[in-house]
């Protein structure tokens, strides 16, 4: 117990340094997901067939596999098989590779909440729309937007607390997030070794991170009780 | 002149044919009823008519305007149908007010976004919105909704989101003002509220074409009655000759059951 109360301030900075890298992976993984999905949902939901088919192959695809096994793709593909590493070895280039894999693996899961979403609207809001002379960007922005935003918080919420625990698989591309840094005191750093507890800490951060997403997901709920 | 034409307009869902060789025409200010058993057509004819179907074959025109021809390959780009839409409003049977406008966002949004494209909106923005909303707000009193006029549609009884609903239609001053079924959702006692308010519009002379099958109100309210069977007209004339003489057995047939009650 004493000597964990001696290597704390050390764990604690290095976990910090890692949560941290966690919490960008996690920001611009949602800032690009979130749009991204909205796109891919319209593919999916087109009807020019190629574009449609296309899609709903590549969501198929992303769903089906793990997304540990597209991190590694992603990061390895353009090195071993292209022979051309477009990421560079350091850690802004695995980040980057990381948050592209992330991206494109959230977003396909958000196009298939927001593609519910869209189709569960009545069809006569646009038909109301329709008649009222708005065009179809009128429709979607003013009247459907806001109700598809309503019926899918409570499904996006569940994705975005997965993704604050997912952030964690980046650590197989070697990316220095809270796991990474958790684990380096098992092989050995800053004069401590052999200790395990700093990786079992690291479940509080992602605790803690995911009660303050809870409480904010469940205010925008609440915000959006106005209408039903 | 005729504000309305109709002719020869045909409508199949794959292989049933739902409107056969429709005519019809009438003049500003009348209020059109048109009345039958589900599934004889009327619905489809106001939905051709708010292009929200394309007629297989026909002409419509409106203030001699054709704005639909069968025989043209027309033009079917959303601008040009969106300005065709707005000779005609629509008052739809379950309302489809937009949740998450007041009454008052609903009966304005619409007129706000047309305004968006006249060449002096950015300059005279805040007397553009002002003349909106005194609109709005004048249309909803109208109805009966002063005080209501902040509430949002799941705050308001189905008789009340109805007039919302047909003050958001009037708000863009349609030439002509469709009904499609508007009391079939309400309550017995709601449905009174909402024939007065279309009472009253008759009443002012809005040019109005109204599927119902509240006959009485029917008989009352309009200057002309089309009696619709499997998608055709079977007879139409005054609301006297229609109801109170009736030339074919079926359409006798469909009064008896409504005089029955």
């Amino acid at each position: 117990m004493e000597l964990i109360m001696e290597q704390m301030p050390i764990v604690l900075r290095a976990l910090n340094v890692g949560f941290l890298q966690t919490l960008k992976l996690f920001f611009v993984t949602l800032v690009g997901a979130l749009p991204l999905g909205l796109v891919i949902a319209f593919g999916s939901m087109s009807r020019f067939k190629p574009l449609s088919f296309l899609t709903k192959v590549i969501v198929w695809i992303i769903r089906g596999t793990p997304l540990m096994i597209q991190l590694l793709i992603v990061y390895y593909f353009p090195g071993l098989v292209l022979k051309n590493n477009i990421w560079g070895g350091g850690e802004s280039g695995r980040f980057l590779a990381a948050a592209i894999g992330f991206i494109i693996n959230y977003a396909c899961y958000f196009s298939e909440i927001y593609r519910g979403g869209i189709q569960s609207i009545p069809a006569g809001q646009d038909e109301a729309g329709m008649v009222l002379g708005m065009t179809k960007s009128q429709i979607f922005f003013r009247v459907k937007l806001l109700q598809m935003v309503k019926r899918i918080v409570p499904p996006v919420s569940n994705e975005i607390i997965t993704l604050v625990k997912d952030t964690s698989l980046a650590r197989i591309i070697a990316l220095q997030e809270i796991i990474w840094a958790g684990q380096a005191f098992m092989k050995g750093s800053q004069g401590i070794s052999g200790a395990i507890w700093p990786l079992f800490f690291t479940a509080f951060y992602y605790l803690v991170w995911n009660g303050l997403v809870t409480v904010l997901l469940g205010r925008l709920e609440k915000k959006l009780d106005y209408f039903r | 002149m005729a504000i309305l034409e109709v002719e020869h307009i045909s409508k199949s869902f794959d292989r049933t044919e739902v409107l056969k060789d429709i005519s019809f025409s009438m003049e500003k200010g009348q209020a059109l009823s048109l009345i039958g058993s589900s599934g004889s057509g009327k619905t489809t004819l106001l939905r051709c008519l708010n292009f929200l179907e394309q007629p297989d074959g026909g002409i419509i025109r409106v203030n001699g305007e054709t704005l639909f021809d069968g025989a043209d390959s027309f033009s079917r780009s959303e601008a040009v149908i969106r300005k065709k839409r707005l000779h005609f409003g629509l008052v739809f049977q379950s309302f489809n007010l937009f949740p998450q406008y007041t009454a008052l966002g609903n009966v304005m949004l619409a007129k706000e976004l047309l305004a968006r494209e006249r060449p002096d909106y950015k300059a005279k923005k805040k007397e553009i919105h002002g003349e909106i909303e005194a609109q709005a707000v004048e249309l909803l009193t109208q109805m009966g909704l002063k005080d209501r006029m902040k509430n949002y549609p799941h705050q308001l009884s189905g008789g009340q989101c109805q007039r919302v609903a047909i003050a958001r239609a009037l708000a863009l001053n349609p030439d002509i003002l469709c009904f499609d079924e508007p009391t079939s959702a309400l309550d017995p006692e709601l449905t009174g509220e909402v024939l007065r308010v279309m009472r009253e519009l008759a009443e002012r002379n809005m040019t109005m074409v109204i599927v119902t099958h509240e006959m009485a109100f029917a008989r009352d309210v309009s200057d002309q009655v089309i009696f619709m069977d499997e998608g055709q007209i079977l007879e139409q004339g005054p609301p006297e000759q229609v109801f109170g003489d009736p030339k074919e057995e079926r359409t006798r047939r469909f009064l008896a059951r409504y005089t029955e009650e």
